[in-house]
């Protein structure tokens, strides 16, 4: 195996890995103040790939950009309301059924409105534009999509540390009823979560499809459920730890396809959890319960 | 002045606080002292929004409490340190005061230098994640970070649990000096002894109902309180 071609591959998966990686993050901090699995988050995922196919029919794309991610936004806090919102108080159990009801509704609405054969992705011209090296030959979004991650990231971190934003986040994913007694409005601080998860899932949605170039209602189960497991390799709740299992599910598939075994890509990927549940429960960077000495 | 009036809390089917009225007099230190099960913490959650009440009334200077969500309610300076101090662990003491304070927007400096002059461990612990404090210095930033919020009514639910004797006497001085700072306090407690030595005013509470009432003093010698409360012998 050359050099170049060694280059070639794990730019490659460092791309996959963080449009994986935007994703993680709205699985996990779902889960980090909800303490549920937002099944439906990966099908979000791909409606954001048809809002950009239909929004790029009208409008330029500097527009469709955050169209697109308003869009996602709207219908992830829509989705919070109608679905899991009204079980606030029911059992864990409920909210996650209520889920993968969500999940299920959108791949067969979009089957339905969008028919189920695969929808081509516009291209962004400036997303397109492509750079060569010797043998290496990248397209612009190949390289944009792990820098834009990690600056989203440290973004997110910073406002979830060091903002009074995140501090009522934090509180409320420990304790929501002391946070209410504190003046916190759990609700909106929910509603933000899920629009900023959503807004990521946009972002990523748009770094996925535009190296695929294809959306299908079930573009978003497969990645989802990877990005799912992204999560839980980093330690579900936690943001930096979704962040590294994104890339590590990432550069892994890549991996392996590039060594030729592409049939296995996405067992491996389960494989992986597998393991990593078997050494570590709580994922890489999980919850540890602090001791009281 | 906290107002409450025929309030009636039902889980289920069962009726856990059957109409009971008190009041709370401004600056004064309230208590309502009872067994296990006697619905004085589910009054507490009734009067902060964090459970339902089924009927009746609770009003804050002439405004109405019930229907409100808890968020709302705490905007009206009224407070509640919650049955089992709930600080949030994996956040230091600091953050945790500052918590507190989330519904300020003023400067929060003075607040916090008068916390760690009530509670001068507080101060010492101050970059420590508050989960690994002790039980007693966690009760101390449960009150703390209710303070923070600068609060006209503190309600306390069970301040005592599971501390040491020296350190309930500890929690008891401070929430009498709080008091002296022109704070008004509804304490609920176990402790009657405690209770009723620092209290202006007191309900004793039996199976969510107010069965008996009056200063603090009056309840200590009443010979029915001495049998049920504190021993046969009172202190």
């Amino acid at each position: 195996m050359s050099a170049s071609y060694f280059l070639q591959q794990l730019l490659n998966g460092l791309s996959l890995g963080g449009a994986y990686a935007l994703i993680a993050i709205g699985y996990t901090m779902v889960y980090g103040i909800l303490r549920m699995i937002n099944f439906a988050h990966g099908d979000v995922f791909m409606m954001a790939g048809y809002f950009m196919i239909y929004s790029m029919a009208v409008f330029p794309w500097f527009i469709s950009l955050p169209f697109v991610i308003v869009c996602t936004i709207v219908l992830g806090i829509a989705i919070e309301r109608a679905a899991y919102r009204p079980l606030r108080t029911a059992p864990r159990m409920s909210v996650m059924i209520s889920a993968i009801g969500v999940s299920y509704l959108l791949e067969n609405l979009a089957n339905y409105l969008f028919t189920a054969m695969p929808q081509s992705y516009p291209q962004i011209p400036a997303l397109k534009h492509v750079y060569t090296f010797g043998d290496i030959s990248v397209s612009r979004v190949t390289i944009l999509a792990p820098v834009l991650t990690v600056i989203l990231t440290v973004v997110l971190v910073m406002v979830v540390n060091h903002t009074k934003l995140g501090m009522a986040m934090r509180a409320c994913s420990k304790d929501q009823e002391t946070a209410r007694i504190m003046g916190i409005k759990v609700d909106s601080i929910i509603t933000i979560t899920f629009a900023i998860g959503c807004g990521l899932a946009a972002v990523g949605s748009i770094l996925y499809f535009t190296d695929r170039n294809t959306v299908q209602p079930y573009s978003g189960s497969l990645p989802g459920l990877k990005c799912f497991v992204a999560a839980v390799i980093g330690g579900i709740g936690n943001i930096p730890g979704a962040v590294i299992g994104g890339f590590i599910v990432g550069i892994c598939q890549i991996a392996i396809t590039a060594a030729g075994y592409s049939v296995f890509s996405d067992a491996f990927t389960f494989v992986l959890l597998l393991i990593i549940l078997l050494i570590r429960p709580t994922g890489l960077f999980g919850e540890k319960a602090t001791q009281k000495v | 002045m906290l107002e409450v009036s025929n309030l009636i809390i039902n889980y289920g089917g069962i009726q856990a606080v059957r109409g009971i009225s008190f009041e709370v007099p401004s600056g004064k230190i309230c208590t309502l002292v009872g067994a296990n099960g006697a619905g004085k913490s589910s009054t507490l959650r009734a009067i902060t929004g964090l459970v339902k009440a089924k009927s009746g009334s609770v009003k804050l200077d002439g405004l109405e409490l019930l229907g409100r969500k808890t968020e709302e309610i705490v905007r009206h300076k009224i407070t509640l340190v919650p049955e089992g101090r709930h600080v949030f662990p994996d956040q230091t003491v600091l953050e945790n005061l500052k918590i507190g304070a989330y519904l300020r927007k003023d400067d929060l400096e003075e607040s916090i230098q008068r916390v760690y002059g009530l509670f001068p461990r507080l101060k010492e612990r101050s970059w420590q994640q508050a989960g690994t404090l002790s039980g007693g210095e966690q009760q101390m930033l449960a009150v703390g970070r209710a303070l923070m919020a600068d609060p006209d009514v503190i309600m306390m639910d069970e301040p005592s649990l599971g501390l040491a004797p020296i350190v309930v006497q500890e929690i008891f001085d401070i929430i009498r000096k709080i008091n002296e700072q022109g704070c008004t306090v509804l304490l609920v407690e176990q402790n009657a002894n405690m209770a009723l030595h620092i209290a202006d005013y007191a309900y004793v509470m039996e199976n969510g109902k107010i069965t008996m009432q009056g200063t603090g003093h009056e309840l200590l010698e009443d010979p029915k309180v001495k049998a049920a409360y504190l021993g046969t012998t009172g202190r």
